[in-house]
């Protein structure tokens, strides 16, 4: 997960030197904002026709027809624009998907760039569309297999996110621009026991020796905490005991600990184990993974670590 | 040998002393998230560029100090939410707009003299070569000139029946400004693929502009073998001044972007085409309200006035209206 994460990040380089990574969009909730954005536009040109055929029925038939043109083109356009300038890169299909364009130069979002991204958008939704719809009424002209090619050629502008592994749209590439996810990660609780720790309390219920912490490395040590961040699964218990079951396997721990205090067991082999690969850790070595083999009983390694 | 806790954990110590000032930033990007920048008091505007940095520096700590995962998670996500309310460049539509078409718009047509100048040969080549290979064989006019812009204009037409065309009154008023808005839609269409083609290195937006001279230079050739030339050219050119500058800008557009594929220079085609695509994508939005003014004059100046005399003066008054424009607005940035 880890790694597919990494590769679906885009990294921000902040005016300010640091690189934040953030979460590009998936492709399918920008499709659904699109959606939302379009439903918008629909309503919207929609209750205008109705509105201005009750209003002004016969007195301005043709005046109505021109209006609706200009409205049409003006809404198709400037509504993306208009509010991605305003709304600091976010539609209101975006805001409800929790997307933002952002520029990818690490500064500020320049209306220019919206302007632009949303330039291309005619070719990319819009002619892509009524190609669909209706292939024969685009080319009148040409013999069905250069109509059927022109289509092709017309709909690839459409598809060009689907060729490229930053997922940009024509016009992110043209506006410097990139969609984002916003992230929503909540802060949890801190899973070491600070305040016995402070107190200065010796003697836990659970001691580790270096040997035994030293078989784990950074990445169980954060499936750990996914686990132990995890309180309300009614199945929940069954999963923590296949866990303490293996740990105790794996470092050579005495004595079975009972099913009811696996808890209260990988709690402090988390806090142990933290402590140890930080300590580690500030010393410049990053234990990343595990290592091979198992402890005997009693901690002292079977076979000598490679 | 045991490593239990005496001391308490550096990243915890880190976490207990910061924490509070990470959820003072929360809760202030909570409300700018649900109601911009505005709601905050003139103290807490203050705040918020201190809380952000202090963020930003806890994350790099965090980074180095802390082994969990859901602490650093958190502090990247508070940092990026901080970073895009700081630098979320909300402005107000109608501003950036008002500052587009005084300052930059002028001025970017001003830093693309060349390609303009390319654009501008291209069509009055086209003009020019149109003009006189018609003139002197009148039949070349049916390869000039296709079928659906010749709307009867052919060599073949009798003079009275040109001469009607350049003077006929729309019966129904009331279509007018379909007519207008027609037009306008299919001109901006037209203006928009110029930068479309710019893709292809920008050898078709030269052919485009060229081959629309010709036309253009055939039907002046037509009407100037029956003694109509300068009543033509009264004709077109008072909207036409405005929708060939629009046309040659959107031609220039074309050519930034192809000069950027074909000649990338010390970056990269994409760092380029990212700079330059920019620029030409703006040079078409700026031309987009352009063809809108050009549909309004042809479709109701013209059938509203009749005299030569004063369509000429409103195409000189219209050309010196955007040379204006364009000096005095790139001079004053």
């Amino acid at each position: 997960m880890a790694e597919s994460a990494a590769a679906r990040t885009v990294d921000v380089l902040t005016t300010d030197g640091t690189v934040l990574p953030f979460e590009q969009a998936p492709l399918f909730n920008r499709l659904g904002a699109l959606c939302v954005d379009q439903l918008i536009i629909l309503v919207v040109t929609g209750i205008i026709v109705i509105g201005s055929l009750l209003l002004l029925a016969g007195t301005l038939g043709a005046h109505v027809l021109s209006l609706m043109i200009v409205f049409n083109f003006v809404l198709r356009n400037a509504y993306f624009s208009f509010f991605e300038v305003r709304g600091g890169g976010a539609t209101p299909g975006k805001h409800w998907l929790r997307l933002r364009v952002i520029s990818r130069d690490g500064g500020a979002l320049q209306p220019e760039q919206v302007l632009v991204r949303n330039l291309t958008r005619e070719f990319e939704v819009f002619v892509p569309m009524s190609v669909l719809a209706a292939p024969q009424v685009m080319f009148p002209d040409l013999p069905p297999w250069a109509g059927a090619l022109c289509s092709l050629w017309l709909v690839v502008g459409a598809l060009f996110p689907l060729f490229n592994p930053r997922r940009f749209r024509l016009g992110d590439l043209l506006g410097g621009t990139t969609v984002v996810s916003m992230p929503r990660t909540a802060l949890g609780s801190e899973l070491v026991d600070a305040p016995a720790e402070r107190r200065g309390v010796t003697g836990h219920e659970f001691e580790f020796t270096s040997a035994q912490l030293g078989q784990y490395g950074i990445d169980q040590l954060q499936v750990l905490e996914d686990l132990l961040r995890v309180h309300d699964a009614f199945e929940h218990q069954e999963t923590l005991v296949a866990v303490l079951r293996r740990v105790e396997a794996k470092i050579g721990w005495d004595t079975p600990t009972p099913e009811g205090r696996a808890r209260k067991f990988l709690a402090a082999f988390y806090a142990q184990l933290r402590r140890h690969l930080e300590q580690k850790a500030l010393f410049g070595v990053r234990q990343q993974h595990k290592r091979e083999g198992r402890l005997e009983r009693g901690g002292s390694p079977s076979e000598p670590p490679r | 040998m045991t490593t239990g806790g005496r001391f308490e954990l550096r990243s915890a110590q880190f976490r207990r002393e910061r924490q509070a000032s990470w959820q003072e930033l929360e809760s202030l990007l909570q409300r700018i998230e649900n109601s911009g920048l505005g709601v905050l008091s003139h103290d807490e505007l203050t705040q918020l560029p201190l809380l952000y940095r202090s963020a930003i520096g806890s994350l790099s700590v965090a980074r180095a100090i802390s082994l969990d995962r859901n602490l650093v998670q958190y502090l990247t996500g508070l940092a990026q939410r901080a970073h895009l309310a700081m630098y979320s460049g909300r402005r107000r539509p109608i501003e950036g707009a008002a500052l587009f078409f005084a300052r930059r718009f002028p001025q970017l047509v001003r830093s693309f003299r060349i390609p303009f100048a390319i654009a501008c040969g291209s069509l009055l080549a086209g003009v020019l070569i149109g003009y006189q290979l018609t003139r002197h064989s009148p039949d070349r006019y049916y390869g000039f000139v296709p079928e659906a812009a010749a709307q009867d204009r052919t060599p073949a037409t009798p003079t009275a029946q040109l001469r009607d065309i350049l003077y006929s009154k729309p019966t129904e008023g009331a279509a007018l400004d379909v007519f207008a808005t027609f037009l306008f839609d299919h001109n901006a269409r037209i203006g928009i693929s110029c930068l479309a083609l710019g893709f292809a290195g920008g050898v078709p937006v030269i052919l485009l502009l060229f081959s629309n001279g010709l036309t253009l230079g055939a039907m002046a050739a037509l009407y100037a073998s029956r003694g109509l030339g300068g009543e033509f050219w009264a004709w077109v050119l008072p909207h036409g001044v405005t929708e060939l500058l629009a046309v040659v800008l959107c031609g220039t557009a074309g050519l930034v972007f192809g000069a950027a594929i074909l000649f990338p220079g010390s970056l990269s085609r994409l760092d380029r085409l990212r700079t330059r695509g920019r620029d030409a994508g703006l040079l078409v939005l700026g031309a987009v309200p352009m063809f809108f003014l050009a549909a309004l004059f042809e479709s109701f100046f013209r059938s509203l006035s009749q005299d030569p005399g004063l369509r000429w003066t409103v195409a000189a008054l219209v050309a010196t209206g955007w040379v204006l424009y364009f000096v005095r607005g790139a001079s004053r940035g």
